[in-house]
């Protein structure tokens, strides 16, 4: 089985049905691209994988756990599924350092003292060493989107969740970022992403898949899906989005 | 472009420089006219002296003023014990009208009814019926001093307020930062009070120091059940001395205390809005 399993998943508010039955696998070491048009659900997905939205119907398997089951502590999948938003989100009454220690204290009861070379490692792997003892508002976009990247991994999570991580930055800032993408991937890790950059996902998802109306639309390899996609609505999106 | 003059300032800056003098020669004209008609007006009043005699007898604020001071320090001690005692209570009463746990509910409902109630009373209605009711069930001393009950009643009536603004800045911390937060893998708890709780508080800061500073004056509504404040030794000298002087006197000290704090106030006000901007 895969890593990460999505059966007929179906989310709605109220009465608008936003995830309308997806099904998606994720393998280990993969990295999955959501592209569609704004309003398809992409988002509502990624927070659906997290619990942070509870789903309405179908299943989500972690490892083989279904961990949509209603009961299921959500805390759990948490620990072990990271997400970084569009919006950075960090904490702005706390230093970098402390938003990426915050976490990992208050979870695994660890010490400061205890948890800061495995910290400080972190922010020395996205160039950020000199940025721990700084507030958000000190740094750039980028700066503060690397560090949302970082305050995830710190849990060493399994499964990483970026829900349009570049859409609110500087064109100059978006390439950094992304290099930060590129890095997770090489070494392993499990990713899914929803995205607009779609010159990245073409170069590095391994699948990609077309969100329409809370439906995947199409699926495949990235070199597929963008080259010839068989789908008309995919074609259609395509084409304007690569204009 | 821009060379600095004889006195080292840019042509803009010479400039600003003048405009900064006449605007300070125009205020200073304009206070000095205002001023001296005031002053030239009032003792022309036909009730002027009079006046003078019962509200500015200087003898009488001699006498009465180190006494005044010395009660005042009774309004600091009710005062400081209060302050925190709100604090908490506000704080808490704040986080039980938010809880979500089904089996809490009636946390919520009381909390509810609890501001309701309390700012919808007279500060001295409080007073009065905590103050009065409580000893009058026969408490043995000092269970009946009204130091307890009048602080209870303040206690009570500001925690109801200051509930409200911690609610209020509780509210203000937007979704995401608990969305963030939660998908952390931190508890609902943790979510309050390692990041909602931190950035809540620091933006009421200004409004809860408004609400210090009327405590600090309601505090004198303890005099009316027994508590001998300043308000209470004003009124004490008046009788003694037939002259309304010691309350001009008792409202200079509230003022010593006070507008330092409004002003300081309005500057934290003045400093966050412009930080958010
Ligand atoms: N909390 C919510 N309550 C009600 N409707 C919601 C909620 N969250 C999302 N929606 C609706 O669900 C639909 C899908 O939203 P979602 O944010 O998942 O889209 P998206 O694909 O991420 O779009 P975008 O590219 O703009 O981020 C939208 O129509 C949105 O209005
Ligand atoms: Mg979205």
């Amino acid at each position: 089985m895969a890593k990460l399993e999505l059966r007929e998943v179906i989310k709605a508010f109220d009465d608008k049905t936003v995830c309308d039955g997806i099904d998606l696998d994720v393998e280990v070491g993969e990295m999955v691209c959501l592209i569609g048009a704004s309003g398809a659900g992409k988002s509502t997905l990624l927070r659906c994988i997290n619990l942070l939205e509870p789903i309405d119907d179908g299943a989500i398997y972690l490892d083989d756990t279904d961990i949509a089951e209603p009961g299921f502590d959500p805390l759990l999948v948490r620990r072990r599924v990271g997400m970084v938003f569009q919006s950075y989100n960090l904490f702005p009454h706390m230093t970098a350092a402390e938003n990426v220690m915050l976490a990992p204290r208050r979870v695994t009861g660890r010490s400061r003292a205890d948890l800061k070379d495995e910290a400080e490692a972190l922010f020395a792997q996205f160039g950020l060493v000199d940025q721990m003892a700084k507030y958000p508002d000190q740094l750039s976009g980028g700066q503060q989107q690397r560090v949302a990247i970082v305050r995830a991994l710190a849990m060493r999570p399994e499964v990483m969740l970026f829900d349009e991580i570049t859409s609110a930055l500087d064109p100059q800032l978006v390439g950094e970022v992304l290099d930060a993408l590129r890095a997770l991937k090489s070494q392993g890790m499990t990713m899914v992403l929803a995205t607009h950059e779609m010159g990245f996902a073409r170069e590095a998802a391994d699948k990609v898949c077309f969100l329409k109306h809370g439906r995947i639309l199409e699926e495949g390899p990235a070199e597929t899906l963008f080259q010839a996609p068989q789908n008309a609505e995919t074609q259609a999106f395509l084409a304007r989005a690569l204009k | 472009m821009n060379k600095p003059n004889a006195a080292g300032m840019t042509r803009r800056q010479a400039f600003e420089a003048r405009q900064r003098l006449r605007s300070a020669v125009i205020a200073a004209t304009s206070t000095v006219v205002v001023a001296s008609a005031i002053i030239w007006a009032v003792p022309r009043a036909p009730g002027w002296e009079k006046v003078q005699a019962s509200f500015f007898n200087a003898e009488v604020f001699a006498r009465s003023f180190p006494k005044l001071l010395d009660a005042f320090l009774i309004n600091i001690m009710i005062f400081a014990w209060c302050a925190p005692a709100i604090a908490i209570l506000g704080l808490l009463i704040a986080l039980a009208r938010d809880v979500r746990a089904p089996a809490l509910y009636p946390l919520r409902i009381l909390g509810a009814a609890y501001t309701d109630i309390f700012r919808g009373v007279p500060v001295i209605l409080t007073v009065y019926l905590i103050g009065f009711g409580i000893p009058g069930l026969g408490l043995p001393r000092p269970w009946n001093s009204p130091y307890i009950w009048g602080s209870l009643a303040l206690i009570l009536t500001y925690a109801a307020y200051v509930a409200e603004i911690f609610r209020s800045g509780i509210d203000s911390v937007h979704e995401s930062q608990r969305a963030a937060a939660r998908s952390l893998g931190l508890s609902e708890r943790q979510v309050m009070r390692d990041v909602v709780l931190p950035q809540a508080i620091r933006r009421v800061v200004p409004s809860q120091m408004n609400m210090l500073i009327a405590l600090q004056k309601d505090v004198s509504l303890l005099s009316f059940i027994g508590p001998v404040e300043i308000f209470r030794q004003a009124g004490v000298f008046k009788s003694l001395l037939a002259n309304f002087t010691p309350y001009v006197g008792a409202a200079l000290i509230f003022l010593a205390v006070t507008i330092p704090a409004t002003r300081y106030a309005d500057y934290l006000m003045a400093k966050q809005a412009r930080e958010r901007s």
